[in-house]
């Protein structure tokens, strides 16, 4: 097995070769040949310590990443931490009405109020509760399931692979939104119901992409060790499968996360979100819109605000997750 | 390339009668049944029965099964019993201008995306490539609803360009003669394939860049233009047909969120309404329109793929 450090200095050395010979914009073909031919490149590897300080630090490497942190530890902060320090009444119809409906920022309500005289920012507080806990458990969920799914197809195979595999396509072949809504409309919505439907939509993926690493983990000497040492298979699919796994199930969660809220926005606006008293940001956002032509902003700017910064921030953890599990662990 | 063609329509015939089985399924899941919807929770027994029996209800399930495959094949999608209407009457109205939409957005993603993400790779590293990046990535992660309500505020109501509605003429010639009305919407589905796939074009761009019929290319000779358009940009695009096909779904999901936000009476305002009445016969005959309708064009994609590139057909025979 090649030395990591050396395959590094390698591709340092040919990407500098790249750099110093770079031109005009159509001229250096070659040397961008060079540069994305050049193997994955990389910053520096900490050589020392293990695999798992390794992964972080290439993580927090990523400045975005951190920027990606910073953003979803602020808002679990303002969501549950925020209600404490800021009391609003949001459950109460009958007491909102003692408060003007559709004020503006100021007099007592930083962000407003919306048109059931609720305060806006305490509200987003409270959405953001539904929001973030409707998409880590929903995405909890379908990894879960969808890697057990995935491995049991993948390392069973014969003819149980093509059936499951079939039933992941039938599925993906619904669009998403129609699945949810028909989903959403049949089922009694209840805040369980809609975590459960979008872990219905959203374990298809993870199953797929888990079974192709298991149809390559069965072929591994170790799993091989396993079965003639008389593992049973179950052993082989929790204990080896599924954790040598991990990395692609992890980063595929993370991004799950920000589907899930950005699906439960979606069926909030179109009037299909969780029954009230509670809210979310999407039917939040849908509550304002119905005000566009009277100018209030402060029903809709903050709302959509939260809902895209969450989901940037998900999907940048994601993607530095991929670049610090995904080919560290293939460079090892 | 036959062999190809036939497995990969067998795989579609088992995948749509899976969705049936799945939309079978959750017809008898209706708490109380379909005759509960219809006839109310009060209804008397002896109503309940008399309208399974006229229904075919107490029938066996496989039996139902049966008929229910039978009606689907011959595009008998059941009754509405919300509006009184034919179910296929009511797709047939929105189907076209859904197809409309898609199509159009579609279309217009493509013809954006390319250039942008060839542009892309001939600036690479310089400020105009980071701004596209930058601006496909807020796009990406803008959703169609927050798009559309932003744009309407912007476009319509503080700037009186467009109108805040899409055209609600009943037929597909006058939606057509309102262009100005399809410019939001449009803007608005397109937008999320716009940024996918240019950022694909630039990479697949990239990537293609470092092939070695390239370096032969420019052994050759041959211009550095002509490399890049004629050599690169043709292989670069195949994968685009692909990527086409499986952003289908996500298409027309953001069909469903433009037609509420901009009240275009298409497929998706259609699904969206009948699940606020509760009307499952007409919500599920959308999905199962809708769903044959991706897979299809997923299908079309992927014969479109294997003949454009060669190397699929003798790798897949």
């Amino acid at each position: 097995m090649q030395n990591p450090e050396d395959l590094v200095r390698a591709t340092q050395q040919e990407q500098d070769g790249a750099i110093a010979g770079e031109t005009g914009p159509l001229e250096d073909l070659d040397a961008l040949s060079k540069e994305l031919g050049g193997g994955p490149s990389g910053g520096d590897v900490v050589s020392h310590g293990g695999l798992g300080r390794r992964i972080l630090s290439v993580f927090f490497e990523n400045k975005l990443a951190v920027a990606g942190v910073v953003v979803i530890v602020a808002f679990l902060l303002f969501c549950y931490v925020g209600p404490l320090v800021y009391h609003t009444n949001q459950t109460s119809a009958s007491q909102a009405l003692f408060s003007p409906d559709n004020a503006p920022p100021g007099n007592g309500h930083p962000l407003g109020t919306d048109s059931s005289g609720f305060d806006i920012l305490g509200r987003l507080m409270y959405a953001g509760q539904i929001s973030l806990l409707v998409g880590f458990a929903a995405a909890a969920i379908a990894s879960v399931f969808g890697a057990l799914y995935g491995a049991i197809s993948g390392f069973f195979g014969s003819w149980l692979d093509p059936v499951l595999m079939r039933i992941v396509d039938a599925f993906l072949s619904i669009p998403v939104l129609f699945l949810a809504i028909v989903l959403a409309t049949v089922f009694r919505p209840s805040l369980t119901v809609f975590i459960l439907v979008i872990a219905f939509v959203s374990w298809l993926i993870p199953a797929r992409l888990i079974r192709g690493q298991a149809l390559s983990l069965r072929q591994r000497e170790y799993v091989q060790a396993v079965r003639v040492m008389g593992g049973s298979r179950t052993r082989i699919v929790l204990r080896h499968i599924i954790p040598n796994s991990i990395g692609t199930i992890i980063v595929n969660a993370t991004f799950n996360i920000a589907d899930a809220i950005l699906l439960l926005a979606a069926l909030g606006f179109i009037g299909l979100g969780v029954p009230a008293p509670q809210t979310d940001w999407g039917s939040m956002l849908s509550n304002g819109v119905n005000y566009a032509l009277d100018g209030y902003w402060w029903e809709i700017y903050p709302a959509g605000l939260c809902i895209v910064l969450v989901v940037v921030a998900f999907n940048f953890i994601g993607d530095a997750l991929r670049d610090a599990l995904e080919v560290r662990l293939q460079q090892r | 390339m036959t062999g190809f063609l036939v497995r990969r329509l067998l795989q579609a015939v088992v995948v749509i009668i899976g969705v049936m089985a799945f939309m079978f399924i959750l017809i008898h899941l209706i708490p109380g049944g379909e005759a509960r919807a219809v006839l109310g929770p009060r209804a008397q027994p002896v109503a309940i029965a008399q309208f399974n029996k006229e229904n075919g209800l107490d029938l066996p399930l496989w039996d139902q099964f049966v008929r229910y495959l039978w009606n689907l094949a011959h595009f008998q999608l059941g009754r509405s019993y919300y509006l009184n209407q034919n179910v296929t009457q009511l797709i047939a109205t929105a189907l076209p201008k859904t197809l409309i939409l898609v199509g159009i957005s579609t279309v217009f993603a493509v013809v954006v995306a390319i250039p942008l993400g060839v542009y892309q790779v001939v600036r690479r590293n310089k400020p105009e490539d980071y701004i596209i990046t930058g601006a496909s990535f807020i796009l990406y992660a803008m959703p169609a609803f927050l798009l559309g309500t932003l744009l309407i505020l912007w476009f319509a109501i503080d700037i009186k360009i467009f109108p805040t509605e899409a055209p609600q003429a009943p037929t597909v010639l006058g939606v057509l003669s309102d262009p100005l009305g399809l410019v939001l919407p449009v803007l608005t589905l397109s937008a999320i394939t716009i940024a996918s796939f240019s950022r694909y074009m630039r990479s697949s761009m990239m990537e293609t860049m470092t092939e070695d019929f390239v370096r032969t290319a420019r052994a050759k000779g041959a211009a550095p233009r002509r490399v890049l358009y004629v050599h690169a940009l043709r292989n670069a695009i195949i994968p685009i047909v692909t990527l086409l096909g499986l952003s289908l779904g996500t298409i027309v999901s953001g069909a469903v969120i433009t037609e509420s936000v901009f009240n275009y009476p298409g497929m998706g305002l259609l699904a969206v309404n009948s699940a606020f009445r509760e009307d499952l016969p007409t919500l599920l005959g959308c999905t199962f329109v809708v769903t044959i309708a991706t897979i299809l064009g997923n299908l079309l994609a992927d014969i479109l793929y294997a003949v454009v590139d060669p190397r699929i057909r003798y790798a897949k025979s």
